[in-house]
């Protein structure tokens, strides 16, 4: 019997796909991601939609450095200097030559590509603490580079450079306001950055590059030119870190020497351990821990305040070391929040997570 | 039969989650000598490290009589347990007179002189070497300083890794030859972890063969060195 | 070139309190092994400790001396109880480890004495001692409390059982527990006198920086330079490092565009060139041994 309607083709059709899907779940799962990704900035709130663009960008930048910790051995404190050189190569190209900015992302991404490869060949004769102290230093002096007065004329110097009239408007008349938009762009860019970087680490390098980390002796034997792969590494760290630093120009619109001090190589450092070390997906816990927590902190702390006023009621001798300010408690309270971090979850809510699924794995087996 | 000086009961020992010991039990008895032996690899230096509680452990350590398998390096040590280890551990950045200083630093400082003279009648080359930077000493220097380190502590018992390792045949005769003396003169008892089979056996009064983790054999020295497997695997003849 | 005399005394003034703490760098890496990136907000708040203590009433050398006790207890306080339950714990934590102090003691300063800034007051003077505008009674002052502690500092370690048993804690903490020596206690010890030294630092720097939470931040990196240029291993170098990079600095303020504002950036070109060129400092320790 032959019902070959065009109904019970399309019911066919859908469901030859969903099993296709249901087999393939990674490519089901980014199928959803792209759905989620183009409907959220329609449903969301201007507000909302600006901090999740936000989480993209950490998240890039932390992958970056990821790249480098995870797959390399080495770490960097200073990757706020990479992120700064990518804002600045954008903004500049935009405001000098009148650029789109567009075309200005991998411009920025090859000129961090050549910084971090130039800081990685000190970088290689460094190692563990050495390392931090090399980078630590590059944070902080990166906002006195980036004032520097010779360049001035196109720095903009300690004020900086304003992109608002630059903002690239949606294209092809479409229906986005400049919010929405920057979050498309920022959007597909994460896709193209986090699908270089599973690429990266799955591919022949990625795997030098573990094997360095693990096992120097082992990596020399097998042929590995070492040097040329930890400075690479570092170039490619750079380049993601500068492409993060790149689209945080068109976001925020506005580039200025003291955005990048070594406060943000701290946040990205801490995005980092917090996501799980050498492990990519990670990054994006990592930037919700850097994005959100210190204002939970803040949150917390004003509770504290509070509490420490009731305390004044109590024992009138409290209020003699000063005027409390909930403000200033912001910092302990995330300072705690790190500590008690490291002690419950050393390696990170990736550990964690990763523990839970074996679990499951393990449990289902 | 009296208490023995340092016994264990079922020990087993653990690097991360890898188990290297697999209950063993032995005990030694004041004034004597005891010897581990077996392959490289076996466990040796594991065994002794879990004396000294420089790895994870399960199971029971006695030192005269009293549980310390539940107590801190530095405070076993105090008890007068000095593990003299493989590689010698020594402080290679500070002199051969802090090296044996520092043998000696839980001990009272009157005694310190007194005992650095002493341990230069059984090293006198210590002597020559004493204000030299100690990484720059031979390896047998080095054993030599090791042993005076431990010395220093006024030990009851020393826990001895391969004392003979890497020296030339003449100086790990006259390094035995000390060993001996020590035990006879200043009443060190000891548990001497070695490779060299005869060389111990020779030495000690009791014997353990340790086996990928536990022990396969023991009993008196004499009765080891006779037994034929033990000739063929680990004598040579 | 009397110009470049006038730099070079001045450079040796401000050189004191790099000195200052670039040698509780070295200390703290001498005990842990480790470089302590909340060091400089330790000495920040030991400073604030000081100034409480004289706006209590205390005379500037009781304040002074209680300030350091005090110090000594919370480096000790800290290591026993943040510290110590990670030191095993790879070097990435303990990092955070110090990022989450530095976010602490930062924010408790702010917290209890307010983010504004305070004048701290010099027991040495503010007169000239060296010429008009030379060098400072104070920072005369400043370059011998640093040399008097740096003295203390070679006798303990050199005459002491105590300091002989850190010496031997951080190079080799396992032989260290093998003689005895209870490593973890050198380990808090150690923390203990580089929070002193720390909060002499902090002492010393106020009266010249003012006194408020930030202070420290910048200064740290020329600590860090300091320490790196001298060598991390030894305390003498660490205070020559210190008085190099203060008279290093001074001098580059000839070279043509390099004005006040690209200080930092000597400090940190100074970092990766001794670091790249020759990692152990000036005056570092090359361990000597025959395998
Ligand atoms: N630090 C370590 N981590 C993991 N395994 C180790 C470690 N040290 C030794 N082992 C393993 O423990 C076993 C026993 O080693 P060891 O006690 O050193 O043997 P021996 O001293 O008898 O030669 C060996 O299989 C060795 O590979
Ligand atoms: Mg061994």
């Amino acid at each position: 019997m032959k019902t070959s309607t065009p109904v019970t083709s399309v019911i066919a059709a859908i469901g030859a796909t969903v099993i296709t899907l249901a087999q393939n779940w990674k490519l089901a799962g980014f199928i959803l991601v792209l759905i989620a990704g183009a409907i959220f900035p329609l449903c969301a709130s201007g507000v909302f939609t600006f901090q999740i663009t936000q989480l993209l960008i950490y998240a890039i930048a932390i992958a970056g450095l990821n790249l480098l910790t995870g797959f390399n051995g080495q770490f960097s404190l200073g990757h706020s200097a990479f992120y700064a050189i990518g804002a600045y190569v954008s903004a500049v190209l935009m405001t000098q030559l009148d650029m789109p900015f567009y075309l200005t992302i991998p411009i920025a991404a090859a000129v961090c590509f050549v910084f971090g490869f130039l800081f990685g060949l000190p970088a290689l004769r460094l190692e563990g603490i050495y390392l931090a102290l090399a980078t630590f230093a590059l944070a902080i002096a990166t906002p006195q580079i980036l004032k520097f007065k010779p360049v001035e004329h196109l720095t903009g110097g300690v004020q900086g450079l304003a992109l608002f009239h630059l903002k690239p408007e949606a294209p092809f008349g479409l229906p986005f306001d400049q919010d929405q938009w920057t979050f498309y762009v920022t959007f597909a860019v994460t896709i193209l950055m986090f699908f270089l970087a599973f690429s990266l680490v799955n591919s022949r390098s990625g795997r030098a590059m573990k094997a360095i980390r693990d096992n120097h002796i082992a990596a020399k034997v097998t042929g590995i030119d070492l040097s040329l792969f930890k400075t690479l590494t570092f170039g490619v760290s750079a380049l993601f870190t500068g492409v993060a630093g790149s689209l945080s120009a068109l976001l925020i619109a506005f580039v200025a020497p003291d955005s990048f001090q070594i406060t943000l190589a701290i946040a990205i450092f801490v995005g980092m351990v917090v996501g799980g070390v050498g492990w990519i997906p990670g990054a994006f816990l990592g930037a919700l821990f850097i994005l959100f927590v210190p204002n939970i902190a803040e949150h917390i702390a004003f509770g504290l305040s509070a509490f420490f006023d009731l305390i004044r009621k109590v024992i009138p001798f409290f209020p003699s070391i000063g005027e409390q300010s909930a403000k200033g408690l912001t910092g302990t309270v995330y300072g705690v929040f790190l500590i008690l971090l490291i002690y419950v979850m050393p390696s990170g809510l990736a550990g964690l997570l990763r523990l839970a699924v074996q679990r499951l794995a393990r449990a289902r087996s | 039969m009296s208490t023995p000086l340092l016994s264990a009961k079922n020990l087993r020992a653990f690097y991360g989650p890898t188990q290297i010991l697999y209950d063993l039990n032995f005990d030694m008895h004041t004034g004597g000598i005891t010897t581990l032996l077996g392959a490289n690899g076996a466990g040796k230096t594991t065994t002794l490290r879990a004396l000294s509680a420089m790895v994870r452990t399960s199971g029971e350590i006695r030192f005269d009589g009293k549980l310390i398998s539940n107590k801190e390096t530095a405070d076993i040590v105090r008890l007068g347990v000095a593990h003299v280890p493989e590689g010698r551990g020594t402080f290679v950045r500070q002199t051969v007179e802090e090296n044996l200083q520092l043998g000696g630093i839980t001990q009272p400082a009157s005694q310190i002189s007194a005992d650095v003279e002493r341990v230069f009648t059984y090293f006198p080359r210590l002597k020559e070497r004493f204000r030299q930077q100690a990484g720059t000493l031979s390896g047998g220097e080095q054993q030599m300083l090791a042993i005076g380190r431990a010395l220093m502590l006024r030990p009851k018992v020393m826990l001895l890794d391969e004392p003979s390792f890497g020296l030339a045949p003449l100086i790990v005769q006259e390094m035995f030859e000390i060993l001996r003396t020590l035990n006879k003169k200043e009443k060190v008892s000891m548990f001497l972890v070695e490779q060299n089979a005869s060389l111990a056996l020779e030495l000690a009064d009791h014997a353990y063969l340790l086996e990928t983790g536990r022990v396969v054999m023991s009993g008196p020295a004499k009765q080891l060195s006779a037994d034929e497997s033990i000739r063929r695997a680990y004598l040579g003849y | 070139m009397e110009q470049v005399v006038q730099q070079i005394i001045g450079g040796l003034a401000t050189g004191a309190i790099y000195a200052c703490i670039a040698l509780s760098i070295v200390m703290i890496y001498q005990a842990i092994d480790h470089l302590n990136f909340a060091q400089g907000e330790m000495a920040m708040f030991s400073t604030y400790i000081a100034w409480q203590l004289m706006q209590w009433g205390a005379p500037y050398w009781g304040a002074f001396f209680i300030t350091i006790a005090i110090s000594f207890v919370l480096g000790y306080v800290i290591e026993r109880t943040v510290f110590k339950p990670v030191h095993n714990a790879p070097v990435l934590s303990h990092i955070v480890i110090f990022i989450a102090l530095f976010a602490i003691i930062n924010s408790m300063a702010g917290f209890i004495w307010e983010f504004t800034i305070k004048p701290f007051p010099t027991p040495f003077g503010t007169k000239s001692v060296l010429g008009e505008g030379l060098l400072s009674a104070h920072g005369a002052g400043m370059i011998a409390v640093t040399g008097v502690m740096l003295g203390m500092l070679y006798l303990f370690f050199r005459y002491t059982r105590v300091g002989l048993a850190m010496r031997a804690a951080s190079a080799n903490p396992d032989s260290a527990r093998l003689v005895g020596i209870r490593v973890g206690f050198m380990n808090a010890l150690g923390w203990g006198m580089a929070a002193a030294i720390g909060a002499v630092a902090g002492m010393m720097i106020a009266p010249v920086v003012f006194l408020e939470p930030n202070m420290m931040v910048t200064i740290l990196l020329y600590g860090f330079a300091g320490a790196v240029v001298g060598g991390l291993t030894s305390p003498g170098g660490a205070v020559f490092g210190g008085f190099a990079v203060g008279v290093i600095e001074n001098l580059a303020s000839f070279v043509p565009h390099f004005g006040a504002e690209m200080k930092l950036s000597i400090a940190l070109a100074l970092i990766i060139l001794v670091l790249t060129l020759k990692p152990s400092g000036l005056f570092g320790r090359r361990i000597v041994s025959r395998v």
